[in-house]
C-alpha cells in the first residue's frame, strides 16, 4: 500500500508478528500540507488482531511540527484502537516532541451535555439576570448610605479628585457640547420651519426650538454626550483599578470604594451636568436662531423677543430637574459597570460599552418617565 | 483583641466560588512574628487563600482568627479598625495610578491619624526611603520600573506601621537579584519591625531564604499536605508532592 503527495511517501507493512510498519520517506514538512491519517486508520481497520504500530523513518529527508502532527495523529487512533507505538524508528528530535506532545492526555474541556440543554440555558439566564438585578440594588443602596455619608460630611474621598473630576465633566465638554446643541438648535429649526412656511407662521419657530430644547433636546443630548465621555471613562478607570487590584487595596485600607471613587464621580456629574444642560440650551437656540435669520428672514431681535415670550422659569426648571436625574443615572451606570467588571483586559473594554448603552437607554426612560410625569401634573 | 502565640488561626477553612471548592478542611496557625510562606503549584488556591486572610471573601466553611478575634462574625467598625492594622503588598503593587507614590503613601495616613501635614511628609519620604526609593516621591507609578512600583507597593502597605504584611507572590515578574533583594527587605522588615509576615510564593529561592514556617496546598486533593519549615519538610517529608516541589530548589 503506497501513497504519494507530492514528495512524500508512507509504505505500510505487515510483519509476521502482527505488527504494522509505517516506512516513512520525503520531506515531511508544513510546507508540504498536512498528511491525512486515512490510510493508516484504513490498514488498522483492515488488519485486525494488530498489537504494534512501528516506523522506519530513516529515508525522511526533512521534517518540521507537520511531521509530529501526523504521528500525534497516528497516536490518537492507535489509543482508540489499544495499539501500542513504537517510536524507536523515528528521529531522536521527532521522537522528543513527539513524547511531549502525548505526555498529558487531552482534557476533557467540553460542556456538560446537560448545560446545552434549553432548559438549563434559561435557568442559567434567569440566575444571571437575579444576580445583575440583586447587584445592581445592592449598588445602588450603597451609593445611597454613601450619598447620606457625603452629607454628614464622613465620606471619604479627596477633594482634589473631586475638582479634577468637576473640571473632566464640564468645562472640558463644552466643546463637544456646544457643537451637539448647535447641530440640534439647527435641526429643530429646519423640521420647525419646513412645517411652519406652509402656514406664515415662520416666527413661531422659535417657539418651538426654545421649548423643545430647554425642556427636552438641551439635556438629553448633553447627557448622552456626557454617557459617552464621562460615563465611559468612569467605567474605564474604575475597571481598570479592579484589574489592578486597586480597588482591592482600596478595601483592605478599610477605605469605602463607594466613598472614594463612586461619590466624588455622582457628585461631579449631578452638579455640571445642570450648568452644561444650561449652556446647551443657549447654544441650541443660537443655533435655532442662525437658521430663522438666514432662511426665515426672521431678525435676531424679533427672534429673541419671541424666545423670552415662548419661555418662563418653569421650562428651564423642569428641564434643569431632568439634567441632574441624568447626570446621577450616567455616573451611576460607568461607576456600576466598572466596579462589577471582571479582572481581564476585555473586561474593561466590555464594562465600557455596557456603560455608555445602560447609560443611554437609562436617559431614553428616565426622559420618558420625567415627561409623562410633567405632563399629569400639567407642568 | 486578646494576644496569643499563634497570630493568625485558620480552622476547618473551605475556600470555594460558587460550588466550585478549592481548597477544603484547612487547619493552621502563624505564630506572632514568624514569616509564613503559603505555597504549593500554580492554581491550587494560594491567592485565593491570601484574599480570605485579608477580609476580601467569605470563607464557605470554618474560620480565620486573629488573635482569637473573628474578622467575618465582627461588625463593619471593628473589621475597618483591624484592616487599620494590616498591610498588603499586591501581586502587581496595586499602587493607585491617578496618585504620586507621596500621594499613594500618605493616603491611609491622612484617613487615618492627625498627623500634620509637614509630619505626613516626612513619615512618607522614611517609608519610601526604607524601600529604597527616597527622591521619588513625585513619580507616577507608570513612571517608574515594575521592581520599583512593588517596593512603593511596600512603602504603601507599611504606612500605619502594621502588625501583619501580606505579601501576594513578591517575585512574580522580577529579575533574580530584584527578587533577592525584596526577599532580603522582608526578612530585614521583619527582624526590625518584629511584625508577622504571611507571603504567598511558588518561588523556591525566596521560600528557603525567608520561611520560618510554610503550608503547602496541593490542587489535585484540594487541601493542604503538609506545615512546617520548608528546609525541615525537604529533610523529612516523604510526601512525593512536596519533595517534587521542594527539591526543584536545591542546587
Amino acid at each position: 500500500m503506497e501513497h504519494l503527495k507530492k514528495d512524500q511517501m508512507i509504505h505500510i507493512e505487515r510483519s509476521e508478528s502482527g505488527a504494522l510498519l509505517l516506512k516513512l520517506s520525503g520531506p515531511w514538512t508544513l510546507k508540504e500540507g498536512l498528511y491525512p491519517v486515512s490510510e493508516v486508520e484504513a490498514a488498522l481497520e483492515s488488519n485486525s488482531g494488530v498489537k504494534a504500530l512501528s516506523f522506519d523513518a530513516k529515508d525522511v529527508s526533512d521534517w518540521d511540527s507537520g511531521f509530529v502532527i501526523f504521528l500525534r495523529e497516528i497516536a490518537r487512533l492507535c489509543s482508540q484502537k489499544n495499539v501500542a507505538i513504537d517510536d524507536a524508528g523515528l528521529p531522536e528530535g521527532v521522537r522528543k516532541l513527539f513524547r511531549l506532545a502525548t505526555a498529558v492526555p487531552v482534557a476533557d474541556t467540553h460542556d456538560d451535555p446537560m448545560a446545552s440543554s434549553l432548559l438549563t440555558r434559561i435557568g442559567d439566564i434567569s440566575i444571571r439576570l437575579t444576580k445583575t438585578w440583586s447587584d445592581s440594588q445592592a449598588f445602588i443602596g450603597e451609593a445611597f448610605l454613601s450619598f447620606l455619608r457625603l452629607l454628614r460630611g464622613k465620606a471619604r474621598f479627596r477633594r482634589t479628585d473631586l475638582w479634577t473630576l468637576i473640571e473632566e465633566a464640564g468645562v472640558q465638554a463644552l466643546p463637544i457640547v456646544t457643537l451637539i446643541n448647535f447641530l440640534v438648535g439647527i435641526i429643530l429649526a429646519f423640521v420647525g420651519a419646513i412645517q411652519l412656511q406652509a402656514f406664515g407662521a415662520e416666527i413661531y419657530v422659535a417657539d418651538l426650538v426654545a421649548i423643545a430644547v430647554v425642556r427636552e433636546m438641551g439635556p438629553m443630548m448633553t447627557a448622552i454626550i456626557v454617557a459617552g465621555r464621562s460615563g465611559a471613562a468612569y467605567a474605564a478607570h474604575i475597571s481598570t483599578m479592579v484589574v489592578n487590584e486597586e480597588v482591592d487595596a482600596l478595601k483592605t485600607m478599610g477605605i469605602s470604594p463607594m466613598d472614594f471613587l463612586v461619590t466624588p464621580r455622582l457628585l461631579a456629574l449631578t452638579l455640571m451636568m445642570p450648568l452644561l444642560a444650561l449652556y446647551a440650551d443657549f447654544v441650541g437656540m443660537l443655533g435655532g436662531a442662525v437658521i430663522s435669520q438666514s432662511m426665515l428672514n426672521v431678525s435676531f431681535s424679533l427672534y429673541y423677543t419671541q424666545t423670552i415670550a415662548a419661555l418662563n422659569p418653569i421650562h428651564f426648571l423642569l428641564g434643569l430637574i431632568k439634567a441632574v436625574i441624568y447626570g446621577g443615572l450616567v455616573a451611576l451606570a460607568g461607576c456600576m459597570t466598572g466596579m462589577q467588571s471582571g479582572r481581564s483586559a476585555a473586561a474593561v473594554g466590555a464594562a465600557t460599552t455596557r456603560a455608555v448603552v445602560n447609560a443611554i437607554v437609562l436617559i431614553i426612560v428616565a426622559s420618558a418617565v420625567t415627561t409623562i410625569i410633567y405632563t399629569l401634573f400639567g407642568l | 483583641m486578646k494576644k496569643t502565640e499563634a497570630h493568625i488561626t485558620v480552622q476547618n477553612l473551605t475556600m470555594a466560588y460558587g460550588s466550585y471548592v478549592i481548597q477544603r478542611d484547612l487547619n493552621f496557625a502563624i505564630n506572632h512574628g514568624e514569616i509564613f510562606v503559603i505555597m504549593g503549584g500554580s492554581g491550587c488556591g494560594k491567592s485565593t487563600l491570601l484574599r480570605h486572610l485579608i477580609g476580601l471573601i467569605q470563607p464557605s466553611a470554618g474560620r480565620i482568627l486573629y488573635d482569637e478575634w473573628d474578622f467575618w462574625n465582627s461588625d463593619p467598625g471593628e473589621r475597618e479598625l483591624f484592616l487599620r492594622r494590616i498591610g498588603i503588598l499586591y501581586q502587581s503593587g496595586a499602587l493607585w495610578s491617578s496618585m504620586t507614590l507621596a500621594e499613594n503613601v500618605s493616603l491611609a495616613l491622612e484617613e487615618y491619624t492627625d498627623f500634620s501635614a509637614r509630619q505626613i511628609r516626612e513619615i512618607v519620604s522614611y517609608k519610601l526611603a526604607l524601600v529604597g526609593l527616597a527622591g521619588f516621591e513625585d513619580f507616577y507609578p507608570s513612571e517608574i520600573s515594575g521592581g520599583m512600583r512593588k517596593r512603593a507597593g511596600l512603602a504603601r502597605a507599611m504606612a500605619l506601621d502594621p502588625e501583619i504584611l501580606f505579601f501576594d507572590e513578591p517575585s512574580a515578574g522580577l529579575d533574580p537579584i530584584s527578587s533577592h533583594r525584596l526577599d532580603d527587605l522582608i526578612l530585614e522588615l521583619r527582624d526590625s519591625l518584629g511584625g508577622t509576615v504571611v507571603v504567598v510564593t511558588h518561588e523556591l529561592p525566596s521560600i528557603f531564604a525567608i520561611a520560618d514556617n510554610s503550608v503547602f496546598l496541593d490542587a489535585e486533593t484540594k487541601t493542604m499536605i503538609a506545615q512546617g519549615n520548608p528546609k525541615i519538610l525537604l529533610a523529612e517529608s516523604k510526601d512525593q508532592k512536596i519533595q517534587e516541589f521542594l527539591r526543584r530548589g536545591v542546587k
